[in-house]
């Protein structure tokens, strides 16, 4: 038992290491609130492009989509990390981070928000345009607003598990949790750092996906 | 132009990189043969767990499912791989990776299965108890099917989500696709070898996440 | 019916005594005492709440009862030695929401129970279901999936299904209350048709005309009790119980 504690939660170790996973902490939220905003407004967008059916720019979008959603995020990241310098494009670690994990949630948010505006039915927007409201409007005003509640639970979970993604960071060595978490751990020679991470993470995460849990019940669909 | 087509699509270097590439691409199927059936295994558990009559079952499952996706599962791997040999445990990476995957995974698939077990009426399990048979009979002949069905196309997504996490698996030194290019991209400094296994990726992966789509469409209309 | 008249010596296809059921703090059931003798038909009258269902899914114990005894055919049903599963073979239940598999035809609606609890084999079974689906005029539908079938078709699948085991008693829960007006003759028809061939059967239905037709004995219930019980004519025509007489003054348009 003791050994475990010496292991896992070694005071010395902590107390020495705490402040600089802290500031881990303070990166890997900045991150998410970055990644979470940016990506589910440019998402929300591109569907609501979508929803003009200008068939080149539908296609292109669903190519985006598709590819983002396909493409294991680590692969982005090491390929533009290591990739862009060698054609003179310098980009800092933290930067490409928060670009790739924001196109990736912009396109898992974009077939989300599509998927939203279809289920729909026709009769909305037949009832709207005879009130003589525009396409635009009845997507704003209709439309949306109705998608809206299909759109929360499957985009929070996204949003959760793409935020979570701010680990993969630790590869290219953004200072967020888990690369200060490692550093700590090869300098001490000692677990706790990670053991500390992992608290830090549950105690960011664990939150969010009980308030996800929560939204999935409340908005839930009788018998679907 | 000309350097991005240099840099990123060199055909000579990815020709070099292809034999390790496709080597890794076999270390990254074999992670997903071993990491796909039990992560559907103990999510399905987990799952029948957390709708169970049994008070303290039911909890336990929740929090399961709850803590690990809560954790990335980089963290989670790091910390089975690099963590536990402090403790006396020492695992190869493709244990901590398939011990790492299972803990995530059945967390994720549970919360699916649930939903799926959810969203089966209640009048299906007394029509089949009426008819005599018992509830293990219930829940296999009547219930299971409906609610895999019901779910399918959130359980395709997962095995798509699993697949691509499985390049996490490079971070511990497994010589999967990811660490494999990886590998000759830091030997040859050109990003040609990581293109070339994004590519593999994306012909692997592209007509999943299409069929997916089209999937959700059919059910949500 | 495979064995004929045993005469007065065999005990009642079904029995019910002192049946009780709270859900929480409410008493849906406070001590109900029936018996259905062989090929009886026994209609069930109530209003909304009055613990009708309840008591019909306390029956096969889709319900648990809190106490009382039930047997069928002279065998225990409630008690702790009971083979639950054995027993709901000879009790076939109709429910109000057809409760059909979506995910299998309808022959294999019917055979499911053939084959996993008689485990007979899936020619045998097929035979079986499809006779039983001949039964309510379905075995051309014996391919069709539930969700190609209408209403009353589903119904009369459901109804297939139960038949198929040839149970001793059937328990109807209110089989027309989901169906469209013109689909529910279709459902009464076989159900008539079962009387004729001698089957017991307890039905808990708003199907006043049918009760007047069919049933041996009707029976109205209110607030988890028995009022009163008597042959259709007493009922309908006679009615002792004051709450009997309120009841159907509000179907009487109906009947």
């Amino acid at each position: 038992m003791e050994a475990f504690l010496d292991t896992f939660f070694n005071g010395a170790v902590l107390a020495r290491y705490a402040p600089s996973i802290l500031q881990g902490v303070w990166v890997t939220v900045l991150l998410s609130v970055l990644i979470v905003i940016s990506g589910i407004a440019g998402g929300s967008a591109l569907a609501c492009l979508r929803a003009y059916r200008i068939r080149l720019l539908s296609v292109l979008i669903v190519i985006y989509a598709d590819i983002f959603r396909a493409l294991p995020p680590l692969v982005l990241i090491l390929l533009v990390f290591f990739g862009l310098p060698n054609i003179g494009i310098l980009l800092s670690s933290f930067t490409v981070l928060y670009l790739i994990l924001t196109l990736v949630l912009a396109a898992f948010a974009e077939e989300i928000v599509w998927a939203g505006i279809t289920a729909v039915p026709k009769g909305q927007w037949e009832a709207s345009r005879s009130t003589g409201l525009g396409f635009t409007q009845t997507l704003i005003w209709v439309v949306l607003p109705q998608a809206v509640r299909i759109v929360i639970p499957p985009l929070t979970n996204r949003a959760i598990a793409i935020t979570k993604m701010t680990a993969l960071g630790m590869v290219i060595g953004v200072p967020d949790i888990l690369g200060q978490a490692t550093t700590a751990q090869s300098f001490s020679a000692n677990a706790s750092p990670l053991m500390l991470a992992a608290i830090a993470y549950v105690f960011l995460f664990l939150p969010l996906v009980i308030f996800s849990r929560w939204l999935e019940t409340r908005f839930a669909a009788p018998g679907v | 132009m000309e350097a991005i087509v240099t840099q990123f699509f060199n055909i000579e270097i990815m020709v070099k990189a292809l034999p390790l590439v496709l080597q890794g691409f076999g270390i990254t199927l074999l992670i997903c043969v071993v990491v796909i059936p039990l992560g559907l295994v103990g999510g399905l558990l987990a799952a029948l767990a957390s709708v169970s009559q049994n008070r303290a079952l039911r909890w336990s499952a929740i929090a399961f499912v709850d803590l690990f996706r809560a954790v990335p599962p980089l963290v989670l791997l790091i910390f089975i791989y690099a963590g536990l040999p402090f403790a006396g445990l020492s695992l190869s990476p493709f244990a901590a990776v398939a011990i790492g995957f299972f803990l995530n995974n059945s967390a994720y698939f549970a919360e699916i299965f649930r939903a799926g077990l959810l969203s089966v009426h209640k009048g299906q399990t007394e029509a089949a108890r009426s008819t005599g048979l018992t509830q293990t009979q219930a829940l296999i002949h009547v219930v299971l099917p409906q609610a895999t069905r019901n779910v399918l196309p959130d359980l395709m997504s997962n095995v798509v989500e699993v697949i691509k996490l499985t390049s996490l698996a490079s971070v511990v030194s497994l010589g999967e696709m990811l660490h494999a290019a990886g590998l000759v991209r830091s030997l040859t400094y050109n990003a040609s070898p990581l293109v070339l296994a994004a590519v593999i990726y994306l012909v692997m992966l592209w007509p999943v996440v299409r069929l997916i789509s089209r999937f959700e469409r059919r059910i949500a209309s | 019916m495979t064995q004929a008249a045993q005469g007065a010596v065999a005990p009642p296809t079904l029995t019910v005594r002192g049946l009780r059921k709270s859900f929480g703090a409410e008493e849906v059931l406070k001590g109900i005492d029936l018996t259905i003798a062989r090929s009886e038909l026994v209609f069930v009258l109530g209003p909304s709440g009055s613990g009708k269902s309840t008591m019909l899914r306390c029956c096969n114990r889709l319900e648990e009862p809190d106490a009382g005894e039930i047997t069928l055919e002279g065998d225990p049903v409630t008690g702790p030695k009971v083979d639950l599963n054995r027993l709901r073979l000879r009790m076939g239940m109709v429910f109000q929401a057809f409760n059909l598999y979506p995910h299998l035809s309808a022959l294999s609606n019917v055979t499911l129970a053939l084959r996993k609890v008689r485990r007979l084999p899936r020619a045998k079974a097929e035979a079986l279901g499809l006779a039983a689906l001949d039964r309510v005029g379905l075995k051309a539908k014996a391919g069709s999936y539930p969700a190609q079938l209408s209403g009353g078709q589903q119904q009369r699948v459901a109804i297939a299904r139960a038949l198929a085991l040839e149970p001793s008693v059937m328990l109807f829960d209110e089989p027309t209350s989901a169906l469209d007006p013109e689909l529910v003759g279709d459902v009464l028809a076989v159900m008539q048709d079962m009387k004729a061939q001698g089957m017991t059967m307890l039905v808990v239905s708003h199907e006043m005309k049918f009760a007047r037709d069919a049933a041996d004995r009707v029976i109205f219930m209110d607030a988890g009790r028995i009022v009163e019980e008597g042959s259709p004519e007493q009922i309908f025509e006679a009615p002792q119980h004051e709450r009997t007489e309120t009841f159907l003054a509000r179907f009487s348009g109906r009947g």
